[in-house]
């Protein structure tokens, strides 16, 4: 009786002093926490709100329950949007995935001028993406533009490019890649440089090719850093706006209308912002999806592996 | 994680004759692979970084160029002779340095409230081992950003804010904040807790500690995140595009919104655009590796 009674005194202040210092960092995150609420969290909660009104800035705003969602699934033109977004996006997550691997690979091995190539292939994820979209629509211009004097100098037939419905996409893709490439390769060239070394000494040693270390070896060891990199850029590609919007703007007509250019329009040339509010609430509850969904692949590679 | 077994364990059939040949190849055949491989390397690298090379150098050409050359085609690819007219232009017929002020100010401020409160939240999410308060942050790096600027247009119109610099450095919140306490917290989880621990038994208090202890400790991670963060806030378009009124625009949403509608003439274009993008990228090179380390543990983008 006596000794439990002294344990616990003895612990007390122990505990009391933890228990202080936890409340201490507690209150350093806190006008963080105030910020992101007003910021971030709020605007979220407002959207969910707002989505069930019918409203128009400067108009009365009505009640309609879940109208605009219902709206939403007889749009044709969102749903064509939907359809836009994926077809980006999967051409603008594949392409860099294999580029920035292929470019990670290269800028893992030590070779001469390393530090400066590499800080220039770096360099267009940092650089203002409106300023780099204008160069970009100057270069696409079908007469003047100097990728169809690169297409026809080669002997290739010139090409209309993003004035094109059939080759816009494909075109603003080739933007996202330029654009997005060195990122992949920055998150694989952080997975190789975390690489054992002893399997590649033992796969030599047995005569190993360097395309058998490379299938056999490496491409499981950094899969995991694969993976990451493509749930950012799908993110990422979702989300894309400012590289289609000054290039293409969504035309010609709508055939690269994306979710986010749908919703800009119904926000911000319409003011439509009850729809435009259930727009922001299906376009995250896709790309929570899609992230939830690469993540599943991911935790099954790892089991597989 | 078979398959390395497979190669490890593997036939030795295979590998013995290879050793057993290699003596028989002469020597002159062996440096000409090495060369041939050299070059296929040297190849692959001219591959991968041109892209990048060429657009900025086409981009410089464009705004060295007068107006006549850009125009004609075949393409002029060198200026000859090379002006500064297309700058001189954009700067005498736009307010450019009002868009470079108001850029300045916004995603300077945005950054600095971002430091005050973001580096205090990442030390205490470090220490308190609160991992999981990072995917609120996760979630707003996954939102769109049109989604914050609804209701925060909303809001501003009711407040009479909209036009001014005040919104845009509250909306640039949503960019800054979430990186600075991501970056923060994964760096300050890097550092030898047995000072602090010292500090705190020496009967420091918590936030002493942080002062004197973590903060100068962390000054590396600090510059850091203060670059990104000023990189993702003054690249950023749309808010300024919607939110900013003619007198209050940042540089990216002028140069969208002044120049492309009000001039098309390429070379004042591209004068713009290299006026934007320069300091962006003069920051880049000038903290590479920082840059490098800070992107390649977080693949922190802005919003």
């Amino acid at each position: 009786m006596s000794r439990s009674v002294a344990t616990i005194t003895a612990a007390a202040p122990r505990a009391g002093f933890i228990l202080r210092r936890r409340r201490g960092y507690r209150l350093l995150t806190i006008p963080a926490m105030l910020v992101v609420a007003a910021v971030i969290v709020f605007p979220w909660l407002f959207t969910v709100y707002m989505s069930a009104f019918d409203w128009k800035i400067g108009q009365a705003a009505h009640f309609v329950g879940l109208g605009n969602y219902a709206g939403l699934v007889t749009n044709q033109r969102f749903l064509e949007s939907i359809v836009h977004t994926f077809y980006f996006t999967l051409l603008a997550v594949i392409f860099p995935l294999v580029l920035g691997t292929a470019a990670a690979l290269i800028f893992h091995r030590r070779f001469r001028g390393r530090g400066v190539l590499r800080a220039i292939f770096t360099m267009p994820m940092m650089a203002t993406p409106v300023a780099i979209a204008l160069v970009w629509t100057m270069m696409f211009h079908p007469q003047q533009g100097v990728l169809n004097y690169l297409l026809t100098s080669i002997g290739l037939p010139p090409s209309l490019w993003v004035y094109s419905p059939k080759f816009v996409i494909p075109s603003l893709v080739i933007v996202e890649v330029w654009h997005w490439t060195p990122l992949v390769m920055l998150i694989v060239l952080g997975g190789l440089a975390s690489l054992p070394t002893e399997p590649y000494e033992s796969a030599r040693l047995d005569g190993a090719t360097e395309w058998q270390l490379f299938r056999h070896v490496t491409l499981p060891l950094i899969m995991p850093f694969v993976v990451v990199a493509a749930v950012i850029r799908t993110i990422d590609a979702v989300k894309a706006f400012d590289t289609i919007y000054v290039i293409s703007q969504g035309g010609p007509g709508t055939a690269s209308e994306t979710i986010n250019l749908y919703l800009y329009l119904q926000a911000f040339a319409f003011y439509n912002i009850g729809n435009a509010s259930a727009v922001v609430v299906v376009f995250f509850a896709i790309i929570v999806a899609l992230a939830l969904l690469l993540l599943h692949v991911r935790e099954r590679a790892r089991w597989a592996a | 994680m078979s398959s390395p077994a497979e190669i490890v364990g593997g036939d030795a059939a295979r590998s013995a004759p290879s050793s057993v040949r290699a003596p028989h190849r002469s020597a002159a055949r062996l440096r000409l692979r090495r060369l041939a491989r050299k070059l296929a390397f040297a190849f692959a690298v001219a591959v991968i970084v041109s892209p990048a090379i060429l657009v900025f150098l086409w981009m410089l050409s464009l705004s060295l160029k007068n107006e006549l050359s850009n125009m004609t085609y075949p393409p002029v690819f060198v200026p000859d002779p090379p002006t500064l007219a297309n700058y001189v232009q954009v700067f005498s017929e736009n307010s450019m340095g009002l868009y470079f002020r108001n850029s300045l100010v916004v995603s300077g401020f945005a950054t600095l409230i971002a430091l005050v409160v973001g580096v205090p939240a990442g030390y205490g999410i470090a220490r308190l081992r609160a991992s999981r308060t990072l995917v609120l942050i996760l979630i707003a790096r996954m939102t769109p950003a049109l989604s914050f600027l609804i209701p925060l247009f909303t809001v501003f119109q009711f407040l009479g804010l909209n036009n001014t610099l005040t919104a845009l450095v509250i909306t640039h919140l949503v960019i800054t904040v979430p990186i600075v306490v991501y970056l923060m917290a994964g760096y300050f989880e890097t550092l030898p807790r047995e000072l602090e621990e010292a500090a705190l038994i020496d009967g420091g208090s918590i936030f002493s500690t942080l002062r004197y202890v973590a903060l100068p400790l962390a000054r590396p991670g600090i510059v850091v995140a203060t670059i990104l963060s000023f990189i993702f806030s003054w690249n950023n378009f749309v808010f300024g595009a919607v939110l900013a009124g003619r007198a209050t625009r940042t540089l990216p949403a002028a140069v969208y919104n002044v120049l492309t509608f009000e001039q098309l003439a390429w070379g004042p274009l591209a004068a713009a655009a290299i006026v934007v993008t320069l300091p962006v990228l003069l920051l880049t090179i000038f903290i590479q590796k920082e840059i490098v380390a800070g992107l390649t543990h977080g693949g922190v983008k802005g919003a």
